[in-house]
């Protein structure tokens, strides 16, 4: 019954995010707002649509209820079909047993019948924690022509940083002869983006081998590249130069979304020829009301804004009353920004309150010892009372 | 009486009207208008109808259908993609009259009676689409079944110039709200309860209401029905007293769209738990660059403003340039306005341009309107 697939793409989105914090408390990091009207899995989804991957499954294991009511039956972007389409798979009990996902390989592994289903001759793995546009198809090409068995994604990245990634060796060509797993003193820039292309048939070989194995940990990273590599396998670096942004910091979160605001942006939301599908409640557009004031921000559908907005990154159903200043932060969706409240160089979660004369967060000259000062987090759905203050670098999760 | 709300029919006119509004309709209907930064007329009628829990719609199309069709697609938007009823498109059939095309709601209506009768709904709520308004007809639908009427008609009364009941019908009242006579374009201003042309009734009334009259040469619902049956039938009157505002010229359509900037109006229309939804478009959210300065507008998904915009409604992907001014302007999607142009009372269809350094104005009272994808 089922169409066959040349290429089924899996999204590993059962991560915590556990360097979120506050804001990962009841949501999965790939559901995490951004950019005003996305959530972290836009993109890979997007990507997959754009690329022309009609079937992917996402796997999910923590915190998965606003996930799974997000990506519905995947309307939204174009992933209803009646072949293939978006389907979220999350851990199931078998005959003999149940088993949580235990690692990003366990996880595809335990999912293999749903691959099944499709025949595809090619699988791409993907990870809902970064902001990038990439072309999959042009990716798969260069699978198909090196010949290759394993297609690694990968991005130069600045020497200081690349011990926070996996990083490849390769010649020339593309051919990977090294692979280490976040070094300590790295000695090479190419660090893999957590996109791999398989070819079918050997994934599965190995996934099953893997499995066996009982010492193993049962990682892309740790295990499944590193055995490829040891048997001779042909693996291949595709490397990628365009904007890519892991947010599963809070600064890089914060990052991230001001990049947005630059002159001169280098991820482009508003090019028609590569659109970022999200899933939105239908909302009016935004009022900008007669005492409010805007630069240098984006704001989203169904915002009520009478307050100064100044370089900010603004989500739907926001509310941000006379009188109140925000700037330099990044506002999740439906909170409400209270009169007379500051919220300077903070995330403010979603739903959340900022009560009237309350201060959020504080700009960096104006703190003499700088090892004091980071962007302050309000978590979803509580308030900061009327006066209160959460000091810069301050995460609170219940409210004050 | 047992009854719910999927056994209430809905039909639609989407081209009832448009010759009040000559310029907007040029290239589309009535219900494909687009209105308030994201909307299309039909959006309110159709939305209102889906959240009340109606699954079952026809829309009457007469021309200029291509953009209506555009819009509503699958009709999923407004969760009217159904196995089983859902929304369906009723173009127009043609037969009976000498010019092809339906004279009157009594003739569109008999040219999908088939249509109607097996949507086997024990009750029919007729609309048009020159509304801005979002109604319950969970609570219209009681209304009628509680008051034994035989029709129940939507109005609002209010003080009406003379302009507003020119295109309009107005009821003279009797006890328990009894329509006892109907004045049909008189333009009478003064107090008056107007017809908002929402009826709701039984579907066997309404088809033998048709068969009977057409078979007749009548064709008009208001002429026909309203006015010369009003002693005969039971027709009750419903007081809607929420936020509407009806299109019937120009004036009226900029009115209705400024008066979105009150943030009350706004939220009395597209209120939490009964949205208004429409076709989206994967924009992203509007951008406000370093110099811009916006003051008492409203913006959809999509805009780039680098400049001034005042008093204005900004559809979706509209951009404004550096060094522009806009003020009490209405533009509709991909509107964009080029560097340290100045626009002031005007409404601009969609794809329209303004070239860098050009100056477009109109007086307060009489906004401009300049056509779809014009380059100024």
């Amino acid at each position: 019954m089922y169409n066959k697939k040349e290429c089924v793409a899996m999204l590993l989105a059962g991560g915590q995010g556990s360097r979120l914090y506050a804001l990962t408390k009841k949501v999965a990091k790939p559901a995490v707002p951004y950019g005003g009207k996305y959530r972290i899995i836009d993109f890979p989804l997007s990507n997959c649509v754009n690329s022309g991957i009609d079937t992917v499954g996402v796997l999910t294991q923590y915190q998965p209820l606003i996930l799974n009511d997000y990506i519905g039956n995947g309307q939204a972007w174009n992933l209803d079909r009646i072949h293939g389409g978006v389907h979220v798979l999350p851990p199931y009990q078998t005959a003999t047993g149940a088993q949580w996902y235990e690692g990003t390989a366990n996880a595809i592994y335990q999912n293999l019948s749903f691959i099944d289903r499709y025949d595809p001759e090619y699988v791409v793995i993907l990870s809902g924690d970064h902001i990038y546009k990439m072309d999959y198809s042009d990716m798969l090409r260069f699978h198909k022509e090196k010949g290759a068995e394993c297609t690694i994604a990968v991005i130069d990245v600045p020497i200081h940083e690349a011990s926070r990634f996996g990083i490849m060796f390769a010649h020339e060509d593309g051919a990977v002869y090294d692979f280490v797993e976040k070094p300590k003193e790295p000695k090479s820039t190419l660090a893999s983006m957590g996109i791999y292309i398989f070819s079918y048939k050997t994934l599965k070989k190995y996934l099953t081998e893997n499995e066996m194995d009982e010492t193993a940990t049962k990682d892309f990273g740790k295990n499944i590249i590193p055995a490829l590599l040891e048997n001779g396998e042909k693996v291949y670096a595709y490397r990628f130069d365009g904007y890519w942004k892991d947010v599963g910091t809070i600064d890089s979160l914060w990052d991230a979304n001001m990049e947005l605001l630059a002159v001169n942006v280098d991820l482009d939301l508003y090019d028609p020829s590569w659109r970022i599908y999200s899933n939105n409640d239908s909302a009016a557009p935004h009022i900008i009301g007669k005492d409010a004031k805007i630069q240098s921000s984006m704001v989203t559908n169904g915002c009520y804004i009478d307050g100064t907005v100044d370089t900010s990154v603004i989500s739907g159903g926001v509310t941000i009353e006379e009188g109140a200043l925000v700037q330099y932060s990044v506002v999740f969706p439906g909170a409400t920004i209270k009169k007379g409240a500051v919220v300077e160089y903070a995330i403010i979660g979603e739903g959340s309150v900022v009560g009237e004369n309350a201060h959020v967060g504080a700009a960096p000259e104006t703190i003499e010892n700088k090892d004091e000062w980071g962007v302050a987090v309000v978590g979803n759905d509580i308030s900061v009372g009327d006066g209160k203050t959460v000091a810069p670098k301050e995460i609170i999760s219940e409210s004050i | 009486m047992s009854y719910n709300m999927t056994n209430v029919l809905g039909i639609l006119f989407a081209n009832a009207h448009e010759e009040s509004v000559p310029e907007l309709a040029a290239k589309r209907t009535m219900a494909s208008i687009p209105f308030g930064g994201r909307f299309r007329m039909v959006d309110f009628l159709l939305s209102g109808m889906s959240n009340s829990g109606m699954s079952k719609i026809g829309v009457i199309t007469r021309a200029n259908y291509q953009s209506l069709l555009d819009h509503i697609g699958s009709a999923r938007p407004w969760d009217l993609a159904r196995t089983d009823g859902g929304l369906t498109l009723l173009a127009p059939f043609g037969r009976n009259t000498s010019t092809g095309l339906f004279r009157g709601k009594l003739e569109a209506l008999y040219s999908c009676i088939s249509y109607i009768r097996h949507s086997d709904c024990e009750y029919t709520v007729l609309s048009d689409c020159d509304l801005v308004i979002n109604p319950d007809f969970h609570n219209l639908v009681d209304a009628h079944i509680a008051s034994g009427a035989d029709i129940t008609a939507v109005c609002h009364t209010d003080n009406y110039t003379e302009d507003e009941t020119r295109e309009a019908s107005c009821f003279k009242l009797g006890e328990g709200g009894k329509v006892e006579a109907v004045a049909i374009n008189r333009a009478m201003a003064g107090t008056r309860t107007m017809d908002l042309n929402i009826y709701v009734l039984k579907t066997s009334l309404l088809v033998s209401l048709v068969e009977d009259l057409v078979s007749l040469g009548k064709y008009s619902l208001s002429r026909d029905v309203m006015q010369a049956k009003a002693g005969d039938l039971d027709i009750r009157a419903y007081e809607f007293s929420g936020f509407y505002r009806r299109i019937c010229d120009l004036e009226s359509y900029y009115d209705a769209n400024m008066a979105l900037l009150d943030h009350n109006n706004l939220s009395k229309l597209v209120m939490s738990e009964r949205p208004v939804y429409t076709k989206d478009r994967a924009d992203a959210p509007a951008k406000y660059g370093f110099d811009s300065n916006v003051n008492n507008s409203l913006v959809a998904n999509g805009c780039v403003i680098e400049g001034v915009v005042e008093n204005s409604i900004l559809f979706r992907g509209v951009k404004v340039g550096k060094g522009s001014v806009v003020k009490n302007a209405i533009l509709m999607q991909d509107t964009v306005i080029g560097s340290n142009a100045t626009v002031s009372n005007i409404i601009t269809d969609k794809n329209v341009t303004v070239g860098d350094g050009i100056t477009v104005s109109s007086s307060e009272k009489c906004p401009l309107y300049i056509a779809k994808g014009r380059a100024l």
